[in-house]
């Protein structure tokens, strides 16, 4: 391990200091199953590790039927998927955090954590896009609010200012007629790295499709809204014609990679395969 | 920069301890480097093969991705901490009888693991108990008697 200090946040603030004073190569330490990797393998540059665990707002898991949910940035991962509230409202989140590692990677790993990682593959990224996930971010100038979607700027990267630090991500309550799920394609079932996601939200009402959102995982540099794919479900009855005229614009959009785990090509088609398949998903998922 | 001693104070299978770690270190080379407790083991050290598990206040964790400044506070169990006095637990019996192991290595992550899915469910299905040990691996004995070996435990 490369030579690394570590510090305990003792409130928002006092985090925000911390990784002010630390500089470029301070990082926020949620369940550490990257970062403590990361660093090891220096991959990051790390000097100082500011654990936010002891801070009751980055570890909120709250739910209000008129607010929606609210995630601490640390919340860890079994936490998340174990609450019944979750489970019912949102379990497009579970389809995706279940699957993160395995049992021991769950009891520490967070959303915030995926997100701050923001690896184009992140499990629970298109699922919390599609969800309308919004990041509340705390920094020297004050806190603001970031939808997931606009959060990634590149592999690894994102728009964290320095000093600046995800506090908790919230999620709209759930209303009539919307459904969402995600589904990943891996080799084996658990433990393993996407080879590509997708995730799906649809709002039907009157038997037609007024609202939808698409994300895609793993076939970009960055998680991918789909815009063009939501489109082509919007103000229409949900169809085999248009799931699939979604599925060729979520292909479309996709600019995959060629690397161990799979070819542009054929990410390119689970671009496809994927987003019909949680379309569906959601559609089913309506109560 | 090299980072100051540190003194960590915790609780490991029931007794206080303070270890004097470096902030660099991880738990499980506090474990097995600062107060010699061997039993978790290092295999890929990234957390992809679950030989260094251990419980962590009540919870599952891979030590090598936990910092041992993490657990100031915290209470941890180790496999040293499975067996009583002088008897062995019943996982440790059943890998036994069932021939669960080879070589031994990924052992104690499994019997951690195996522990921690029967403290939360104690009647699992044997999909549960494969999907909960995905994040052990063992390149000897294959899986088939180990999961035999936890499910066996759970019928009692």
């Amino acid at each position: 391990m490369q030579a690394v200090n570590y510090a305990r946040a003792t409130d928002v603030d006092d985090a925000v200091r911390l990784l002010i004073e630390g500089g470029e190569n301070a990082r926020v330490l949620a369940g550490g199953t990257d970062l403590i990797v990361q660093a090891r393998e220096r991959k990051r540059n790390v000097d100082l590790l500011v654990d936010v665990k002891h801070v009751e707002e980055f570890m909120v898991l709250e739910f209000d039927t008129n607010t929606g949910l609210k995630v601490g940035a640390a919340t860890p991962l079994y936490q998340v998927y174990g609450d019944n509230n979750v489970k019912i409202n949102y379990p497009a989140i579970v389809d995706a955090s279940t699957v993160i590692g395995g049992k021991a990677i769950q009891g520490r790993a967070s959303l915030g954590g995926n997100l701050g990682n923001s690896s184009p593959a992140g499990d629970s990224l298109p699922a919390m896009i599609v969800l309308g996930g919004v990041a509340t971010l705390a920094g020297p100038n004050g806190r603001r609010e970031v939808p997931v979607g606009e959060f990634f700027t590149g592999p690894g990267r994102n728009i964290l200012e320095t000093g600046e630090l995800i506090v908790y991500i919230s999620f709209p309550p759930v209303g009539a007629g919307e459904g969402a799920a995600w589904e990943r394609f891996i080799p084996r079932n658990e433990m393993d790295i996407a080879v590509a996601s997708a995730g799906a939200w649809v709002k039907i009402e009157g038997g037609s499709v007024t609202d939808a959102r698409i994300a895609l995982g793993a076939v970009a540099a960055t998680p991918l809204v789909a815009n063009d794919a939501a489109e082509a479900l919007i103000g229409r009855p949900l169809t085999d014609e248009s799931i699939s005229a979604a599925g060729d614009a979520a292909s479309e959009i996709a600019s995959p990679i060629t690397d161990m785990r799979g070819s542009i090509k054929q990410r390119k088609h689970l671009a496809k395969v994927l987003t019909e398949r949680t379309i569906r998903m959601a559609a089913d998922r309506i109560r | 920069m090299i980072p100051e001693p540190k003194v960590v104070n915790t609780i490991i299978n029931g007794d206080s301890k303070q270890i004097l770690v470096s902030e660099r270190d991880s738990l499980l080379e506090a474990l097995r480097d600062r107060i010699g407790m061997t039993g978790a083991k290092e295999g890929c050290n990234n957390g992809n093969c679950g030989a260094c598990a251990v419980i962590m206040d009540g919870r599952l964790v891979n030590s090598c991705c936990v910092m041992a400044a993490e657990v100031e506070g915290a209470e941890i169990m180790t496999v040293e901490g499975l067996a009583s006095r002088d008897e062995l637990h019943p996982l440790q019996t059943e890998f036994l009888d069932n021939a669960a192991l080879q070589c031994g290595i990924c052992t104690p992550g499994f019997l951690m693991s195996s522990y921690a899915l029967l403290q939360e469910n104690p009647d699992p299905t044997e999909e549960e108990a494969r999907f909960w040990l995905a994040g052990n691996l063992c390149r000897c004995t294959g899986y088939d008697k180990i999961i035999d070996s936890v499910l066996t435990v759970a019928k009692g």
